[in-house]
């Protein structure tokens, strides 16, 4: 696989080789490849649960699951799957391990087996959470239905099979893992820069990191506590949530979006991070107001934490907090305003070139920003009323997530390709990728604003007859997208086929980060002389 | 060309529906249309201020994604490579960072107002002139009048057994009754998992939370049946547990009052029971 003018090189190195390679690895570059792998994997999993979903929806009346209990295992799985094993790898554990260590000319990471342990505790929170799919879960069915928040009491008395305990020892080991790895992130991030690169002089990609670093590490162990109490209510008599024994089912909800609402943060801020990387490189220009990006992601992430009831505006909470909720939540808006523009004031008076990463980032410039102003909306609890647990709700998160996270994570993959595999990906398998994902998923999500305004519930597996019109174009959409993936794992191949060397720095005068200053693919040591930054 | 000219009115319905929200549904009938692209029609007058709100807002983050395409369209278009080789270097604009913080600040601010009115008139309850207790199961609504003692439970009728212009899977077999134009406090209780008692055609929804007891209230103007579905995951057969209020008449609804109370003492398992003691 490696570069023929670098085989050398690298044959002088401590290079392990075979099962060994991958089982033992310490290596950051390694390490993140087999994240991305993974997330991969996750990726296809998830998307095809979803296109089970879409299946069953395109048309009203029951189809494609007999049971409707089925329909919600999917709807579950699909959200745990796509949060936990496919954008959280890719984003911290994939492009982060890849990218970070390269970025701040650091050799390697702060704690190299802490690294391979964070990995292998995903893959088998992976497998533990595939498992529980065929395992005993709500009566007569098998699997996990309460949706990826598992609210008590359908996640205690409605799920009395072992399935959700296994959800449930998934979550913990996915848990266990990120709270590592965001560890070894944070040491790495402020021990490990090479000389000369202060803080803030620090990449952006890296800034999102080490926020998001820090969102994990605050909010997982409350999830790590919350899953606890509901397996001890379940499996050893507690009453957590239990209201019959002086327990509260709206604790689950509190606890859970602790950690839930600043777990969307960490979706979506290592995003930011590369799109910065990607609109800079291809406008080339330094990004416009560092600082004030900079310090966004750190306000998003601090306010973040404050804001966690603005999901359970139905669920009965008093008036005067959610008027709190209602404020704090809007308050986000203005570092997520400062972001876009100064996006677009990087790209002003730049000279852009529109390769297929920096297509992936005006993407997503664009659909972030309607998912964010879709959110300033919900943020209302008097509208959300209306909105709660509707389809609105969700074309404005997948706006944000399948739109936005996930555009932004296609275009690193474009960006950082070359850097990591050495090869050129195809420009046009690329652009067929952006421009199928790109239709599909607009035309899967924008029409469900519109089922929501009407009324359309989510999470279910049927609907009145009045929605079928508009579940039926976005069915379409989502088959669009589908193909747009293929076109994605055909393009990886495509490139690994074709062999296409490509050169240390591809991209030209816009790429200035450090990661362009070694040979692709990137040997598997570098920076054993640390780079000074000026 | 006739595609073209399909697509042009369906933008211009589009645009005017998503203005104006409501939707032309049938008087009456509350429940949405298809192709339906705002929020069904109001009849309390909550969900008026809901929809007016929701209209102010949508126009103004409208207007904020067209700003920030046209923005992206201009960049593209002016500051492409062939356009402009030369990248500037500029990194700061003091003013404009400052222009984009605090203009942000402001349309927030235009938003908050009316949002915490309409908030606080949602939990503004007035006095009750009936009360109705709704309690959620798996998988159905059972309802109570407390102040007339009535109770049945409300299931959803399957599809083989609709009658003709009954909508499918929002049919119940016994509706709630409540007259038209009276405040109608609604206590909502559990008996196992997580439901929650929406209406959109109120701007009504509320949790159903076991061990606990929560109210809402609607004041529904105008006669006619309005029907909603659980808005909580609460199981295999979530989708299958609607809700369908009447509205009616005050003379109506005590006729129904009347008819309901005999059937009810004769059906309900704890008359029975105490009738047997």
């Amino acid at each position: 696989m490696a570069h023929p003018a670098h085989a050398e090189h690298v044959h002088h190195d401590h290079h392990p080789a075979g099962i060994g390679r991958w089982l033992f690895s310490t290596n950051h570059k390694d390490i993140g490849t087999m994240y991305l792998v993974l997330a991969m994997i996750g990726g296809i999993v998830g998307g095809l649960l979803s296109m089970g979903m879409r299946a069953e929806l395109m048309e009203p009346g029951m189809q494609v699951f007999g049971n409707p209990e089925v329909f919600n295992v999917f709807v579950t799985a699909h959200g745990l799957i796509m949060v936990f094993f496919m954008v959280m790898p890719a984003t911290m554990g994939g492009f982060g391990n890849w990218m970070v260590p390269l970025m701040i000319g650091a050799p390697d990471m702060a704690f190299p087996r802490l690294n391979n342990i964070s990995f292998w505790l995903v893959a088998a929170a992976f497998c533990l959470l595939v498992t529980s799919l065929f395992m005993p879960g709500p009566p007569g069915t098998n699997g996990v239905g309460g949706g990826w928040t598992i609210y008590a009491p359908l996640s205690t008395k409605g799920t009395p099979g072992p399935a959700m305990d296994f959800a449930i020892l998934a979550l913990h080991l996915a848990g266990a893992s990120s709270i590592l790895g965001a560890i070894n992130f944070i040491t790495t991030i402020f021990n490990m820069r090479a000389p000369g690169m202060t803080l803030h002089k620090m990449p952006l990609f890296v800034w999102s990191v080490l926020v998001t670093a820090f969102l994990l590490l605050l909010s997982l162990p409350v999830l790590a506590g919350a899953i606890t109490m509901l397996l001890t209510d379940r499996n050893f008599g507690t009453a957590f949530f239990d209201s019959a024994h002086g327990g509260d089912p709206l604790l689950w909800q509190h606890l859970f979006w602790f950690f839930g609402h600043p777990e969307v943060y960490i979706l979506i801020i290592p995003g930011f991070g590369m799109v910065s990387q990607i609109v800079s490189t291809f406008s080339k220009k330094p990004i416009f107001g560092y600082l004030g990006m900079a310090y966004a992601m750190v306000a998003i992430g601090v306010i973040g934490f404050v804001v966690w009831a603005h999901h359970m505006y139905a669920a009965g909470i008093s008036v005067n907090t959610q008027a709190y909720f209602v404020f704090a939540t809007m308050v986000i808006a203005v570092p997520t305003g400062v972001k876009i523009f100064s996006w677009i004031a990087t790209m002003w008076g730049g000279s852009l070139t529109f390769r297929a990463p920096m297509l992936w980032a005006l993407g997503f410039i664009f659909l972030f920003t309607i998912g964010g102003v879709t959110g300033v909306v919900l943020s209302n609890a008097g509208v959300d009323r209306s909105f709660h647990d509707t389809y609105y709700v969700v074309a404005h998160f997948h706006y944000v997530l399948s739109l936005g996270a996930v555009f932004s994570l296609f275009g690193a993959w474009y960006y950082w390709f070359p850097k990591m595999y050495g090869y050129m990906y195809s420009e046009a398998i690329a652009k067929w990728h952006f421009w199928l994902m790109f239709i599909g998923a607009n035309l899967t999500f924008f029409p469900q604003h519109f089922l929501g305004l009407a009324g359309m519930p989510r999470r279910y597996a049927d609907y009145p007859d009045v929605y079928a019109g508009w579940n039926f174009i976005s069915s379409i959409g989502s088959y669009l997208s589908f193909a747009g993936f293929i076109a994605f794992l055909f393009g990886i191949f495509y490139a690994f086929a074709r062999k296409q060397h490509a050169a240390a720095n591809p991209w030209g005068a816009g790429a200035t980060t450090l990661e362009w200053t070694v040979p692709s693919p990137a040997p598997f040591h570098t920076f054993e002389t640390l780079p000074r930054i000026k | 060309m006739a595609i073209c000219n399909r697509m042009k009115t369906a933008f211009a319905a589009a645009a005017s529906f998503a203005l104006c929200g409501g939707a032309h549904a049938k008087e009456g009938v509350g429940m949405a249309e298809p192709w339906q692209l705002g929020f069904q029609t109001a009849v309390t007058p909550i969900m008026e201020q809901i929809n007016s709100f929701h209209t102010y807002v949508t126009i103004i983050i409208t207007l904020i994604a067209l700003f920030v395409l046209a923005l992206l369209i201009y960049v593209m278009v002016r500051y492409n490579e062939r356009a402009n080789p030369q990248p500037s270097r500029a990194t700061h604009n003091t003013a404009l960072e400052i222009a984009w913080t605090v203009i942000p600040v402001l349309i927030l601010v235009a938003i908050a107002i009316p949002s915490f009115r309409l908030l606080f008139a949602q939990y503004d309850f007035p006095k009750a002139d009936l009360h109705i207790t709704a309690t959620g199961s798996q998988w159905y609504w059972s309802y109570e009048y407390p102040d007339h003692g009535i109770t049945f439970d409300s299931i959803m009728v399957p599809d083989a057994d609709l009658k003709e212009g009954q909508p499918r899977l929002l049919t119940v077999d016994r509706e709630v009754v409540v007259p038209v134009g009276k405040n109608v406090i609604v206590g909502l209780k559990s008996n196992d998992v997580i439901h929650d008692w929406a209406v959109p055609a109120f701007g009504v929804k509320l949790d159903a939370v076991p061990g606990r007891l929560q109210s809402t209230w609607f004041r529904a103007e105008r006669e006619g049946i309005y029907y909603g579905q659980c808005s909580e995951l609460c199981g295999r057969n979530h989708a299958f547990m609607p809700i369908a209020v009447r509205v009616v008449s005050e003379q109506e609804f005590n006729d129904w009052l009347g008819k309901t109370k005999a059937a009810s003492a004769k059906d309900d398992p704890r008359y029975l029971a105490a009738a047997k003691e």
